[in-house]
């Protein structure tokens, strides 16, 4: 760092020396100043929009005009910084009265209700009173996906759901239409979220400040079978739900509570706890097979995975010409579901029809992909409801479970056990680095001891790595691409389409970091955002639980070996096929619906 | 375009033609107002006329803005070795008869002009008051060449600018020329061109832009509007002129789509530039390359503002950025950009050409140059003005523009458009410049002057300013997009009787927070005419907050109808009264019930002996 | 006849849409071209109708719903079908201190809609527009193309709307 330029500034009288890239609401930060945001979101949304960090600043004397806005603002030498005089108090306070004017100020029925960004800088301005009532906006409430809930009257118009999905997912689902006082920001001629390009990846229910964004919770649904003594409730766990469940109850971001979370769950009065890390494990025997005979006896390649239901949706809009790369794997939360309705159910002695699979995801899309037509065998549904780890959070709180005091607990046998391999499924690379583990042993037929493959690991965009494996014999180089993001996937599938690319196999993972920055995770104020990474912190957390694990490769996983033996017999089989594989279709948006 | 001499060459032809030698040459005002006003018939008319008489060698010119539109539709005759004939109102009956007596037998039709002056001489133009104390730089073109016809510009020494600085002067010259003529930026906030240009020609890109900003969203004006349509080549010239100094090859003009005749002229100026080599690749042999685009708006006001704009070129919505990083840093396409007002580039050919001694022997110390404004609102003489810097209001407004009609009052005249303020009698005397206008209370904007009367309400004038920008705001940041819907909502209160004296100071504490908190200039300037308004007139407000009265008699809910002694009972206004307030017995004074009424005005309107008032 | 995403719009019969892609096609080299597509689009349908918008994402790799937010910012865009004659009443400064307020409200009276809307029978679509360049005149309106100036008796209005509607019955 000692390269970096520096410059001195002053902020409410305290001299600091930060680089010159800084921003004053950076610079303030390191003079331990906190300034308030409302539209900033780090390295995403910086489009100057709320007008709530505005300062008053002067630079070696001169007053600047006005009262410019901190967030964007970038730091000057003999820059001298002033951010609690009565003109910034006054202007801060009109400003946040003046979005509240416009706003459903309904805290206490709100969803985002001690998660909200404006109501606790309302609580920090102690705003007392809003002194307009004159006209709102029109609401619309958009609640006909399964995923998301887009609710205009909580919108203050920041622009992060935009910028997140345009920008870094490359999708530009929402958009500000209109203008001046009708602004609002929607999907084009305010369509439903259901029938638009949305991939239903909820990344912009993270960046969303307020409640304006939200997932279609299923909460009452899950109470209900609960209740019901009629009803075999089951769960699973995804890996990367673990890895940020302990946020909402105020550990730091990258605590792993995974028995903590199995206690929790058999609290709320689920029958059996089980762990979707363990059909991750499966989904790499048949993946990794799948790829195999594709390499073997050329199928389509690359392989491109198929556990993000983001990506699948990304994929079936837009590149339709890559279906057939896709890996006929159903997701590990489908996979689960299908197995634990049929193998489990048939050897517990339960009747499918009377049980009822709920998942727990990091993920708003799986909610949309649960309701698939294809995932579903012999007419029973794989799973029936899934939450969020937000969702999951907020049923911990409502059953008044102490999450913090809970002794940590195991997953019920027989689909809980997993290894490391599965553990890492949650961020970006780790599906790649769990079948290599594997395909290499398979291979190789020996027992690897390199099995941390850090070319695919971090937060790098696009990842590439070659292996060389020995393939019937022969010395063969395997060529991966990790994507994460549907931006970067687009990238790669772009590259491939102009021939300047080629790959065996592809991760993609449609959220930033992978499942674990998932749409369903806790909120990470855009202020922590500041201080943490949640992305590179959680996925420390699971690479931290994988080396924990004396089985670190899926295929070593003992139940699953017992999976095959007693149900599946081989990788692809004919019953694998059944219950573990799909099919997927080009799908078309914005259609007007009758 | 290869060099100087060949330029020569083609001025010493296109003068040939320009300058009348035999017969005849007529001018018809065909911007738009003169369009409007129906120049196209006449036009017809003319050619058809003097075909049919069979005079061959007249040439009919269609030209830019004359000016007055008051006269609208002009046309004037020159003739060689005599005075020229204006002809003002014209139709397509008069240019028959003018045709046959004038054109035919040389005897002008003194009727339809703008009559005698003392010593029995044709009075012209430049005789009308309107036009005495201004002083025709810009517009100099406007309404004598033909601005589809690039020779007529070549032959008033058009490009020749262009080939000085092209091929003996370096870009920093050029830059040095600009600053020392004092140039300030005609587009509202007087930055001194040259100085702008200076940050653009610092910054090292493999790729620099100048923009045309021709968007002239000021609702009431319309000055550069006539530039391009009275004379595009000196924007063009201009542009190129800017590109060298700065290092851009490329130029986009910026225009609203609602100016579709100064888009076709444009177009037009622009092929014919391209064929002639002065715009394309290697410029008079220079090795100088430049291009111009056109870009339109679509009906946006903010696109006015700088990043506003770019981002529209960019093909987005035209939501303003934070600045900094400015234009000149990172522009268009993140490239280092200039952009220019019409009127600004306007003035620099004649810079360039005649010097900056003589630029800044016009106008003030500090803005030096003349200034175009569009003259309008409750004055007799409308149009577009210009004027040298330091010229008072009151020439503008009672030497020029003759005062307000019907012998009304005049209260305050309106500059600087929606982000501007009034100024009242007090003031009128102050010579104007970019900073006295500050100074008092208002600013230069672009150039619109309204004038206000006695008969229009500042309450309701305040509020349509504000109406304009509530509808006008991009919506970005929020004291602009909510600010400014507060502001209105409380005048609207106001307007109609329900205003409280809290709201007054509600107003002002909005007004402050959004010029001070506002991301770009809109939202900055957009509270002054209610702010300029409660200064000045802050009688007028009380008299609707306390007294529930409108003194201008035009806010509707606080006004009553009355039937005055004349009435002489027809019954007329009974029949068209919605809410059967008005009684009475026939041929008798009828009465109108206070409460029913709902201030309709439709009994107003309905009788035909003046007998119903409203106060 | 259903195309594959199962609406009715008529791509491949509707010329309109061969002309949209030639210009597109024609300017497809330089950069930011969504506005210029838009104004061409508008010109050609009268208004931006979803297909429209669709036709344009796909063929200028634009989201749609960024080409719907350029689309509902600019005034000059409309999303619904304009009417038949287009009637703009200047509200620009000029004109409203002489009265423009009164000249929009006769119209508004006369055709019993709303401003920016439509009258049902599709004739006219009334809209307040600013300073259209004519002040001199003032107030000023617009019908397409014909001026109408120095409207300071807004008991003509219904005589001019007349010349239109007859112009109609005449053609029908
Ligand atoms: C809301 C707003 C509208 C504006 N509209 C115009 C305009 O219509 N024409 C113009 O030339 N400048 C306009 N400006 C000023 C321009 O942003 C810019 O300052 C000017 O074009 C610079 O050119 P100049 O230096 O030659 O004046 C506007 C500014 C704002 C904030
Ligand atoms: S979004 Fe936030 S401020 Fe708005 S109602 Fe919900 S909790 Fe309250
Ligand atoms: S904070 Fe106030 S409004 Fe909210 S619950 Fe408590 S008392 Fe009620
Ligand atoms: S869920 Fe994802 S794709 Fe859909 S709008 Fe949000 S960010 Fe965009
Ligand atoms: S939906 Fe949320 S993120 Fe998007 S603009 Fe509204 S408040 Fe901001
Ligand atoms: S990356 Fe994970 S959280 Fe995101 S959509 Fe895919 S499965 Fe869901
Ligand atoms: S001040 Fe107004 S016009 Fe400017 S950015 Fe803010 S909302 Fe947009
Ligand atoms: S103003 Fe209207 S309501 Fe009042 S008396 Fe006249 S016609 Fe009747
Ligand atoms: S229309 Fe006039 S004159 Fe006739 S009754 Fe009414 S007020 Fe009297
Ligand atoms: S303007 Fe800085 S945080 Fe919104
Ligand atoms: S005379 Fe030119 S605008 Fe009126
Ligand atoms: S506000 Fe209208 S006359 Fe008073
Ligand atoms: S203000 Fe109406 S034409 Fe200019």
């Amino acid at each position: 760092m000692s390269n970096v330029e520096k410059v001195n500034v002053t902020i409410n009288g305290i001299a600091v020396s930060v680089p010159k890239d800084y921003t004053v609401l950076l610079a303030a930060k390191a003079a331990g100043i906190d300034i308030p945001t409302l539209c900033y979101l780090k390295d995403i949304n910086e489009i100057a929009a709320c007008r709530v960090c505005v300062v008053e600043v002067d630079i070696n004397g001169v007053p600047m005009r006005n009262l410019p806005a901190s967030c964007v603002l970038q730091v000057q030498e003999g820059m001298n910084v002033r951010t609690n005089t009565e003109k910034v108090r006054k202007a801060v306070r009109k400003n946040v009265e003046l979005i509240l004017a416009n706003h459903n100020r309904e805290c206490l029925t709100c969803r985002r209700n001690g998660t909200c960004e404006l109501q606790k800088l309302c609580e920090e301005l102690s705003i007392d009173d809003v002194p307009y009532d004159g006209a709102k906006r029109t609401p619309v409430l958009d609640d006909l996906s399964h995923s998301i809930v887009r609710d205009s009257s909580k919108c203050i118009l920041c622009g992060r759901c935009i910028s997140v999905c345009k920008n870094v997912q490359g999708i530009g689902v929402l958009d500000f239409t209109k203008r001046g006082f009708n602004t609002e920001v929607a999907p084009a001629y305010d369509f439903s979220m259901r029938d638009v390009n949305c991939v239903y990846c909820g990344q912009c229910i993270n960046a969303c400040p307020v409640a304006a964004l939200r997932e279609k919770t299923s909460i009452e649904k899950v109470w209900e079978a609960l209740d019901d003594p009629e009803k075999f409730v089951v769960v699973q766990t995804a890996p990367a739900v673990r890895a940020a469940l302990g946020e909402a109850f105020g550990l730091p971001v990258g605590t792993p509570v995974t028995g903590k979370m199995v206690a929790a769950l058999r609290r709320l009065g689920f029958d059996k706890v089980f762990d979707t890390n363990f059909s991750a494990d499966l989904t790499i025997l048949e993946e990794g097979t799948e790829l195999l005979t594709r390499l073997k006896e050329g199928g389509t390649l690359p392989l491109i995975t198929s556990c993000s239901p983001g990506w699948i949706r990304f994929c079936e809009i837009n590149y339709p010409d890559f279906l057939d790369n896709l890996s006929t794997c159903k997701s590990p939360q489908q996979m689960f579901g299908a197995l634990v309705k049929s193998y489990y159910a048939n050897k517990a002695g339960i009747d499918p029809k009377k049980m009822v699979c709920v998942s727990v995801m990091p993920c708003t899309a799986k909610k949309t992909e649960a309701q698939r037509p294809e995932m579903e065998v012999d007419g029973i549904r794989d799973v029936d409801i899934v939450l969020t780890t937000r969702e999951l959070a907020d049923m911990i709180k409502q059953a008044r479970i102490n999450f913090l005091a809970l002794e940590d607990e195991d997953d019920d046998s027989i689909l809980g056990k997993y290894t490391g391999a599965g553990v890492i499924f949650g961020t970006t690379g780790g599906v790649t680095e769990a079948a290599l583990r594997t395909i290499a042993d398979i291979v190789t037929g020996e027992d690897l001891q390199e099995i941390e493959y850090y070319d695919v690991r971090g937060m790098e965009g696009i990842k590439e790595a070659t292996v060389t494996l020995p393939i019937d014999g022969k010395p063969t180089e395997i060529k991966v691409a990790v994507a994460h993001t549907t931006a970067n996937a687009a990238k790669v599938l772009d590259a491939i389409r102009r021939g300047e690319k080629n790959y065996h196999f592809i991760e993609v993972m449609a959220c930033p970091g992978g499942c674990v920055h998932g749409g369903g995770q806790p909120h990470v104020s855009a202020k922590a955002r500041l201080e943490v990474n949640p992305k590179a912190d959680r996925a420390n957390a699971l690479y931290s639980e994988d080396e924990r694990q004396v089985l670190r490769k899926a295929h070593e996983n003992p139940e699953v070996k017992a999976l095959y033996e007693e149900f599946l017999s081989t990788p692809n089989s004919h019953v694998a096929h059944k219950y573990l594989h799909t099919h997927y279709q080009k799908k078309e948006v914005y259609c007007p619906q009758e | 375009m290869n060099s100087i001499n060949q330029l020569n060459q083609l001025k010493a032809d296109a003068v040939k033609n320009f300058e009348v030698t035999d017969g005849y040459r007529i001018v018809v005002g065909m911007a738009t107002c003169g369009i409007s006003a129906g120049a196209k018939p006449v036009l017809e008319k003319l050619k058809e006329e003097t075909a049919a008489k069979g005079l061959g060698d007249v040439q009919i010119v269609p030209t830019g803005c004359v000016g007055m539109c008051i006269y609208e539709p002009i046309v004037e005759v020159y003739e060689p070795g005599k005075e020229k004939v204006t002809y003002i109102h014209m139709d397509p009956d008069r240019v028959t008869r003018v045709v046959s007596e004038h054109l035919v037998k040389g005897k002008p039709v003194v009727e339809f002009t703008l009559g005698e002056t003392e010593d029995g001489k044709l009075k012209s133009l430049d005789d009308v008051q309107f036009y005495k104390k201004q002083k025709r730089v810009v517009l100099k073109n406007c309404g004598l060449i033909n601005p589809e016809n690039i020779d007529d510009y070549i032959a008033i020494d058009g490009y020749q600018a262009l080939a000085k600085v092209v091929t003996a002067m370096k870009p920093n010259e050029v830059i040095d020329l600009i600053k020392a003529s004092g140039l300030r930026g005609r587009g509202g906030a007087g930055f001194p061109t040259g100085t702008k240009w200076s940050f653009a020609a610092a910054n090292e890109a493999d790729q620099k832009y100048i923009i045309c900003n021709a968007d002239e969203g000021d609702p009431g004006a319309f000055m550069d509007r006539s530039i391009l349509e009275g004379d595009p080549h000196s924007v063009l010239e201009a542009m190129a002129i800017g590109g060298y100094a700065i290092g851009a090859t490329k130029g986009f003009i910026y225009v609203r789509a609602e100016y579709p005749v100064a888009v076709r002229r444009l177009e037009i100026a622009i092929q014919q530039a391209k064929e002639k080599g002065f715009l394309g690749k290697n410029i008079f042999g220079s090795g100088f390359d430049f291009d111009i685009e056109i870009r339109l708006g679509a009906g946006a006001f903010v696109c006015g503002e700088e990043t506003a704009l770019i981002a529209s070129i960019e093909g987005k919505r035209g939501m303003s950025r934070n600045k900094p990083p400015f234009p000149a840093n990172k522009g268009l396409w993140g490239k280092p950009t200039i952009i220019n007002n019409v009127e600004t580039l306007a003035n620099v050919p004649k810079i360039v050409l005649n010097g900056p001694e003589w630029f800044k022997s016009m106008g003030t110390e500090k803005s030096p140059g003349t200034k175009v404004f569009a003259l309008g609102g409750k004055i007799n003489n409308t149009g577009l003005v210009e004027v040298p810097m330091g010229i008072t209001l009151r020439e503008v407004i009672y030497d020029i523009g003759e005062g307000c009609p019907n012998g009304k009052a005049f209260k305050a005249v309106q500059t600087g458009g929606p982000s501007g303020g009034c100024i009242t009698t007090a003031d009128l005397d102050t010579p104007i410049d970019f900073d006295t206008l500050v100074a008092i209370g208002s600013m230069m904007g672009s150039g619109g002057m309204i004038v206000i009367d006695e008969d229009n309400c500042m309450v309701d004038i305040a509020r349509f300013f504000l109406d304009f920008t509530v509808d006008e705001s991009c919506g970005k940041c929020t004291p602009c997009r909510e600010g400014t819907k507060r502001m209105l909502e409380i005048l609207d209160k106001i307007t109609q009787g329900k205003g409280t004296m809290e709201d007054l100071i509600n107003l002002e504490e909005l007004a402050e927070n959004i010029k001070n908190t506002s991301l770009c200039a809109l939202g900055q300037t957009a509270p002054n005419p209610v702010l300029s308004t409660m200064k000045h007139f802050r009688d007028e407000y009380e008299a609707h907050v306390v007294d529930k009265r409108c003194p201008a008699s035009i806010c509707r809910a606080l006004l009553s109808y009355f039937i005055t002694e004349d009435c002489t009972g027809c019954t007329r206004c009974v029949r068209v009264c919605p809410t059967k307030a008005i009684t009475g017995t026939v041929k008798q004074r009828h009465t109108i019930d206070q409460e029913k009424c709902i201030k309709c005005g439709a009994c107003m309107d309905a009788c035909t002996f003046k007998a119903i008032i409203r106060k | 006849m259903q195309n594959d995403c199962g609406c009715n719009c008529n791509r491949t019969s509707d010329k309109r849409y061969a002309e949209l892609k030639a210009y597109i096609d024609s300017v497809k080299d330089s950069q930011g071209i969504s506005m210029g597509v838009l104004q061409e689009a508008q010109r050609i349908f009268g208004y931006l109708p979803l297909d429209v918008l669709k036709f344009i994402s796909e063929n200028i790799g634009v989201p749609i719903a960024e080409l719907y937010g350029v689309a509902t910012f600019y005034s000059q865009f409309s999303i619904t079908p304009q009417g038949k004659h287009h009637i703009g009443v200047c509200l620009g400064t000029a004109c409203y201190v002489r009265g423009a307020q009164k000249v929009l409200d006769k119209i508004v009276e006369e055709l019993n809609i709303g401003v920016g809307e439509t009258t049902p029978d599709g004739l006219f679509t009334i809209d307040a527009t600013r300073c259209l360049g004519c002040c001199g005149l003032a107030p000023v309106m617009m019908i397409d193309d014909d001026v109408y100036g120095k409207l300071d008796n807004v008991d003509v209005i219904p005589a001019i709307l007349d010349k239109y509607r007859g112009e109609v019955a005449q053609n029908e």
